[in-house]
């Protein structure tokens, strides 16, 4: 890291403190900036990044002490070291517990300050060094917890932690939203195929040729825009799992071919004809309703029987309402983290409105409620009002039927974005071509 | 061009002073001047620290010798002002000397310099390297280098005597090029 990447602010309501340690830093090379007053440092913190804060422990208003306690709820990571005029045990014991990387006493030995500066930033680098390890791991192992309390969650996870250590293939099946990649995680990293990696296809958001050469790669010169030869996600995944999303979107052909592959582990590259294996665990999930596509014929009764060895079925979040609460508060720690913001909890109002809600698409549509809230708030709280409008009072619903739900539901998004097949998806957060045959599905028109 | 005006102040010793002129000049291919003129030191002079500001020096140097230059001369002077009294910034217990970055005026001082301060014996030699380097090491601070950290550099940072044995009297490749760079004062 250049030193002029390095940002120091010096926080003192001395000016001759503040102007000679910018300059000395300055000197050095650093990116150095002064604040007089706590709140001055605190709105200097929020508008530029700082690596390191020399902070004044006497000054008046807010002291050193409770600056520090404020700054680390912004940052974890910015180091602090702490001015006294004297050094006294008792106060270098608070700073330090609260979090502060040292402390210095008035005047300071030159030589001192440098090695310092140089311990902090070697230790800030190591910090950064662990934390970007740390998401290599937590991308590795997993992405969130699976939170719930709810009888219904204790008996998924109970059923997760029984077929986990076997290589069964495993149906998940549930609304859309209600996490079941995430169980097919969990699933992954309990086996002992966890060291291996674990590859996702979305089955439903790829045409048959694309999907094709998703699974099974292709050799160099296959098709027009092959120019190299690809490794497909069922190679991929060799010592892993496999995890098939919106399994029930898949046309004839594909539903043949991965039936092949599953049972033999054997298969070919697009335009190839060498006969490659591949050792892995198959998990998919689908909300479609497979055994109504068997026996409509649009989906192999063989292939159904071979995917749906182990059932797991995730209740939708209406259905366990007792773990909205925690859900949202785990939601709101991920976002304040992400976002810098320091929001610490919800009004009564807006907890009353987010467990009121029959929240249609589910965690991910909580999740997405709260990252909004967490961006348009500017309170510690999030209030009702900062939750989506739609979040903030029941709709009635023609009809008790969760298909009701899911339709008046998809109608309403297509009227709010006037019918715009992209928008509605993403808000939907499903795949175009799932959204078309759900519109299908459901019959619904539009209304010029 | 750029002139550096040397300038002894308090108690320091002509003849030292002398020492820098070569140096300054070969380092920053400038002429280099022996100025003359009163700095009231007492005025800058912490009875409970028993040093002098030097902070408070630059300032009252700034505000009296570079306001005196002729308008043709003044963009282009920086002072040099040498001392054998002991200098500190508020904040730190001692420094060496003290310069306006991308400035025109610091001041450098020997007192910690002598190898008798630190039970040696006296070692003229010595001590007048040590002081070229602190001088060009100040005069680059005003032509808006910060401290580099090749060890070799005489823009490295010193905060030990000892770090100032080590390290050379002249800038390493990329000093060198800043310094050279068009100024802008």
């Amino acid at each position: 890291m250049d030193k002029q990447d390095v940002g120091i602010l010096v926080v003192d309501d001395e000016l001759i403190v503040r102007e000679s340690l910018t300059k000395w830093f300055r000197e050095d090379g650093f990116r150095a900036d002064a604040a007089e007053s706590a709140p001055e440092a605190l709105r200097k913190l929020r508008d530029a990044c700082w690596d390191i804060m020399l902070a004044d422990i006497k000054m008046p208003g807010m002291d050193g002490i409770e600056l520090l306690q404020r700054v680390k709820d912004l940052s974890k990571d910015i180091i602090v070291i702490i001015i006294t005029a004297f050094a006294s045990v008792d106060t270098a014991v608070k700073a330090l517990k609260q979090g502060a990387y040292d402390y210095i006493t008035k005047p300071i030995d030159p030589d001192y300050l440098d090695h310092l500066i140089a311990k902090a930033l070697k230790e800030r680098s190591l910090m950064r060094e662990n934390l970007k390890l740390k998401n290599i791991v937590s991308e590795m192992v997993g992405h969130d917890e699976i939170i719930g309390e709810s009888e219904e969650m204790k008996k998924v996870m109970e059923m997760v932690r029984t077929v986990a250590p076997t290589d069964t293939t495993v149906m998940i099946r549930g609304e859309s939203g209600t996490g079941k990649e995430l169980i097919a995680r969990a699933i992954h990293n309990l086996s002992p195929r966890r060291y291996f990696p674990i590859v996702t296809v979305n089955c439903g958001a790829m045409t048959e040729t694309l999907l094709e050469s998703e699974l099974f790669g292709h050799e160099k010169g296959a098709f027009t825009g092959a120019q190299y030869r690809r490794k497909g996600k069922v190679e991929l995944a060799d010592g892993g799992t496999l995890f098939l999303d919106e399994i029930g979107n898949i046309s004839p052909k594909t539903q043949m071919d991965l039936l092949r592959v599953i049972e033999t582990k054997q298969f070919m590259r697009v335009g190839g004809s060498e006969v490659i294996r591949s050792d892995f665990r198959v998990i998919c999930a689908t909300n479609s309703n497979l055994e109504q596509a068997v026996k409509d014929g649009t989906f192999r009764e063989d292939l159904y029987y071979r995917l749906n060895v182990f059932l797991i079925q995730l209740p939708p979040l209406r259905a366990r309402r007792g773990d909205i609460a925690k859900l949202a508060h785990y939601f709101l720690e991920k976002y304040s983290k992400a976002m810098g913001k320091p929001v610490h909890g919800f009004s009564p109002d807006a907890m009353h409105a987010l467990k009121a809600y029959h929240w249609p698409g589910n965690v991910r549509e909580l999740e997405n409620a709260i990252e909004r809230a967490m961006v348009v708030t500017t309170s510690s709280v999030i209030e009702k009002h900062h939750l989506p409008v739609h979040t903030a009072s029941q709709v009635p619903c023609p009809g008790k039927k969760l298909e009701d739900v899911e339709r008046m539901h998809i109608e309403t998004i297509l009227k709010e974005v006037g019918w715009n097949i992209s928008r509605a998806a993403a808000i939907l957060d499903i795949d175009r071509v799932t959204l078309y045959h759900k519109i299908e599905k459901f019959g619904l028109k539009r209304n010029r | 061009m750029k002139a550096i005006r040397l300038l002894p102040i308090g108690n320091a010793e002509i003849g030292i002073v002398r020492e820098l002129i070569y140096p300054l000049q070969k380092a920053f291919r400038a002429d280099i001047v022996l100025a003359r003129g009163n700095v009231p030191l007492q005025r800058f002079y912490d009875p409970d620290r028993g040093q002098y500001n030097s902070t408070s020096i630059l300032q009252y140097i700034h505000d009296t010798f570079i306001a005196r230059e002729p308008a043709d001369t003044r963009r282009n002077a920086t002072y040099l002002a040498i001392t054998c009294s002991d200098l500190f910034i508020p904040i730190l217990t001692y420094v060496f000397g003290e310069a306006e970055l991308n400035g025109q005026v610091a001041v450098a001082s020997y007192y910690r310099l002598q190898n008798e301060l630190y039970g040696l014996p006296p070692n003229r030699p010595v001590l007048i390297r040590r002081l070229i380097k602190e001088s060009i090491h100040e005069v680059g601070h005003t032509f808006g280098l910060v401290h580099c950290l090749s060890q070799a550099c005489v823009m490295h940072a010193s905060t030990y005597v000892e770090d100032i044995d080590l390290k050379g009297e002249e800038f390493c490749v990329e000093c060198e090029r800043l310094m050279r760079r068009p100024m802008t004062i």
